[in-house]
């Protein structure tokens, strides 16, 4: 394989936010040669610009708190389709996780007797979640990233995987390209973690940077891995909605846990107006309760603005669709009346929440401690991902780990704010230990020449349509696809005329051309990216299609029920051998008894 | 609606130029928005680093009308219209290609910074008490997003080209987040002075200027650094307590 920069570890980790970083921790603990591929610069992925903070039952604020009250929620909050097990292990090793982080150097706001602090998050019974002001993501992945790089690990920044190479039925690498100079990377390797993120760049509006193109999700759908839960995306409530330039940049649900309200153009708090049966019990009644919620009054229930994100989110829109918006399209959030409440409300504000009041001044020109912000849903997050045995992370194909945002499990239907950056310190360290393990069970696979040639062909395919479109009108044209038919409420129809129109932007992406050289084009990068963003949407589209009722994140118009026997089932896509993609139901795990008696103490 | 120039750097090491790009330009659009939309109507291999688009991750670093910005914070109503903005890459690293630069001189840096030593846990089950006196102190050093805009104009790196004598404002940030740790045991002073070249920093104050996060980074950093220098290895009483105590060891 001349002409190739050769590269060989016993683990290659694609992906370096949270969960990549914290496997590459993990695994170079372990006595394995870890190389860390990262499309961006060390410490820009998408974990920095996670907010609110990190879930995990430490009972350091309210001592009613545990891993099962942390269970429970979790279960509750992603409609009984989590995996149990995932559910189970994230629960109870998220307060070790967190602790680790510290004695790595990481710091976190307190309690007045010195201990972590933690603040209230939609969908959690207790103050859970560890953060620091508005910028948990940054603290987290700086502490991994300076932790991590002097553990010994070879990173490759900027460098882009575009095919995993196989050995038979097992992973034995990956085919990549660099981006400052367009050289292309073989990496061997004994195992790979997948730990790319998720798959916001196939919608217009999103808090997704231009990395989320689905990555890992289509690396390991083509390799023979099977994706689950594909149809569950997150819309998160609060994104930005004005200037356009801004729309769907997030705006955190730290805002709600500091006593943020959403109002409309009447100035109605509509929030109270439809609260679910699920969470009847654990609503305020009134705004009163709510605020005593907030400043923590321990008798009194959370407001209904901390309902689960998809919930908020569709209030937000029949608010919009019913003619009571904001005059840009979304509902107004408000954390300045709280100088009703407490003296010195705008210093407050600015301490908890430094970085809404610096993105509303700098980017909207408004001040958020004198009033309210607009916000609207973004696309947030994709529950979907590989699907993976819960203790391991491996998939079906051997040697190939998923963790973080790539995998599926944890969330099932919706995912609570917070249990992110969880899910990646639990599941990233899991991930590498045990592919770190995997490796040294087995000998290094030999790499099929065949296949790196394939690989360099595709790479090279945009250089030779000579004279087709630019890429990104086809990226365009799929993101107001997706944004439109494969939203937040979806039809039959609509998703039927999608995936149709997938097929035809297939097409247009095979023959999309660019110009320049392999030096740092984006041209170039992008009409790679749209391999994978097709796929994902592919994904998204045909299990939106299967899931004939309305259960958590994915809501159907012609189905606006919740369906007890779609209850019992995961969707689940494979590549068949003519490289179609097909889906399946499988049976939701059930709950050893030890669980079940959690999730009906618990309510 | 209005039409916009931008005089942008196109170019490698070796040879290129500004080139002046023509697009329609809409409310609150920030720098970043504008090469997008060059990128995406009339050069689409126009290099550009980014990421968030939010002013959190620092990788859109630029020089817009010669000043040292995150592109998508700068504002195109905070700019003079009537004219044409200028768009650069950053100067005191090595150009990959047009606004893209070549910043692992500051990883290499980095890895040779002392890591985090905690002191031993305050309590049996590992974990410490800090107070919010203690995290509010560092606090400020810790909100860094590594733009490297400030190593981009402190003339040591920029003018003098020091880069392998010292290590320039970010990692003077860096340093003294780590020294100043309620936990940290570490001691980076010696380092600090002969080999990262502490003294090198006049205190022009260029760095915190233009710091998007507005760390005081002179001020709270790098002269406390050059103070806890100054008062290990140039203190009188300290340097003769050294002497005697050297005389007083047996050969």
């Amino acid at each position: 394989m001349a002409g190739f920069e050769r590269h060989e570890h016993d683990v290659l980790i694609v992906g370096a936010g949270g969960a990549g970083l914290r496997a590459a921790i993990e695994a170079a603990a372990a006595g394995a040669s870890v190389g860390l591929v990262c499309k961006s610069l060390l410490g820009k992925a998408h974990t920095v610009m996670a907010e609110g903070g990190v879930a995990a039952a430490l009972a350091n604020v309210d001592e009613r708190d545990s891993w099962e009250v942390h269970f429970a929620d979790t279960m509750r909050g992603g409609q009984y389709l989590n995996d149990w097990r995932m559910a189970e292990l994230h629960a109870r090793e998220s307060p070790d996780r967190v602790r680790e982080l510290e004695a790595w150097g990481a710091l976190m706001d307190r309690t007045p007797d010195g201990r972590i602090l933690q603040r209230n998050f939609g969908g959690h019974a207790y103050p859970r979640l560890a953060h620091v002001g508005d910028r948990t993501g940054l603290e987290m992945i700086r502490t991994l990233q300076d932790h991590g790089v002097h553990q010994g690990m070879d990173v490759f920044m900027e460098c882009t995987v575009t095919r995993l190479l196989l050995d038979g039925g097992r992973v034995a690498g990956a085919f990549a390209y660099d981006r400052e100079r367009g050289r292309f990377q073989v990496f061997g390797a004994k195992a790979v973690v997948l730990a790319t993120g998720g798959i916001g760049k196939a919608y217009q509006i999103t808090s997704n940077s231009w990395e989320y193109t689905g990555d890992g999700h289509a690396l390991a759908y083509h390799a023979g891995a099977e994706l689950m839960d594909m149809e569950f995306i997150q819309f998160h409530p609060t994104g930005m909605v004005w200037p356009p330039s801004v729309r769907g940049i997030l705006v955190t649900e730290g805002v709600r846990g500091e006593g943020g309200v959403l109002r409309n153009s009447e100035g109605r708090r509509f929030m109270f107006d439809d609260i679910p049966a699920l969470y009847k019990e654990q609503t305020a009644d009134s705004p009163e309760e709510g605020w005593r919620y907030v400043v923590g009054d321990r008798d009194a229930r959370r407001p209904p603005e901390l309902l689960t994100r998809d919930h908020v989110a569709r209030c937000i829109v029949r608010e919009v669709k019913e003619g009571r918006g904001s005059p840009h399209g979304g509902a107004f959030l408000d954390i300045a009346w709280i100088s009703e409440k407490i003296p010195d409300a705008p210093a407050h504000i600015r301490r908890k929440l430094p970085g809404m009041y610096h993105q509303f001044k700098a980017l909207a020109d408004i001040d958020i401690t004198e009033e309210p912000m607009e916000v609207g849903p973004t696309t947030h997050y994709v529950m979907g991902g590989v699907r993976v045995d819960a203790d391991t992370q491996m998939s079906n194909v051997p040697g190939l780990f998923a963790a973080g945002e790539c995998a599926a499990g944890l969330h099932g239907a919706n995912r609570l704010g917070g249990n992110s950056l969880s899910d990646l310190l639990v599941f990233g360290k899991r991930a590498g230990e045990y592919a770190a393990r995997f490796a040294s069970e087995n000998a290094a696979p030999p790499l099929d020449p065949e296949q790196v040639a394939a690989a360099e062909r595709h790479s090279l395919a945009p250089f030779a349509n000579n004279g087709g479109e630019g890429p990104y009108q086809v990226q365009e044209d799929l993101q107001k696809l997706m944004q439109n038919q494969v939203g937040i409420v979806r039809t039959e129809d609509d998703l039927a005329s999608a995936l149709e129109d997938i097929e035809a932007l297939k097409e247009r992406a095979a023959n999309v051309a660019v110009t320049g050289n392999r030096e740092y084009n984006p041209g170039w990068h992008t009409a790679l990216d749209l391999d994978c963003l097709l796929t994902v949407s592919e994904a998204a589209t045909r299990a939106a299609i299967g899931r004939r009722e309305s259960r958590g994140a994915h809501s159907r118009v012609d189905y606006p029920a919740k369906d007890p026997d779609w209850g019992c089932y995961n969707l689940v896509l494979w590549k068949d051998a003519d490289g179609n993609m097909k889906s399946r139901r499988e049976p939701v795990r059930k709950l050893p008894g030890r669980l079940t008696r959690i999730i009906e103490e618990q309510g | 609606m209005a039409e916009s120039t931008f005089r942008v750097w196109r170019g490698d090491g070796e040879t290129g130029g500004f080139q002046d790009y023509t697009i329609e330009t809409t409310t609150g659009m920030v720098v970043l928005d504008a090469v997008h939309r060059i990128q995406a109507e009339q050069a689409n291999d126009l290099a550009v680093r980014w990421n968030c688009k939010a002013g959190r991750c620092g990788s859109c670093s630029a020089e817009v009308n010669g000043m040292p910005k995150l592109m998508c914070m700068t504002r195109l109503s905070d700019l003079p219209m009537d004219e044409p903005v200028t768009i650069e890459p950053m100067k005191a690293f090595p150009l990959v290609r047009d606004l893209v630069t070549d910043v692992s001189w500051n990883y290499r840096v980095k890895e040779n910074i002392a890591a985090f030593q905690p002191r031993e846990p305050d309590n049996e089950d590992g974990t410490w008490e800090i107070f919010q006196e203690d995290v509010d102190r560092v606090m400020e050093f810790r909100k860094c997003i590594e733009c490297f805009l400030c190593q981009d104009v402190c003339h040591v790196l920029r003018d003098h080209h020091l880069h392998e004598e010292f290590i320039g404002p970010r990692f003077m940030v860096h340093v003294a987040a780590l020294e100043m740790h309620p936990l940290d045991t570490g001691d980076r002073l010696e380092t600090l002075r002969k080999d990262q070249g502490v003294g090198y920093c006049n205190i022009t104050k260029c760095c915190t200027k233009v710091c998007p996060e507005t760390i005081t980074i002179t001020d709270n950093a790098i002269i406390p650094l050059k103070e806890r220098v100054v008062d290990r290895a140039y203190d009188p009483l300290a340097k003769l307590l050294r002497v005697v105590r050297r005389k007083g060891t047996p050969a």
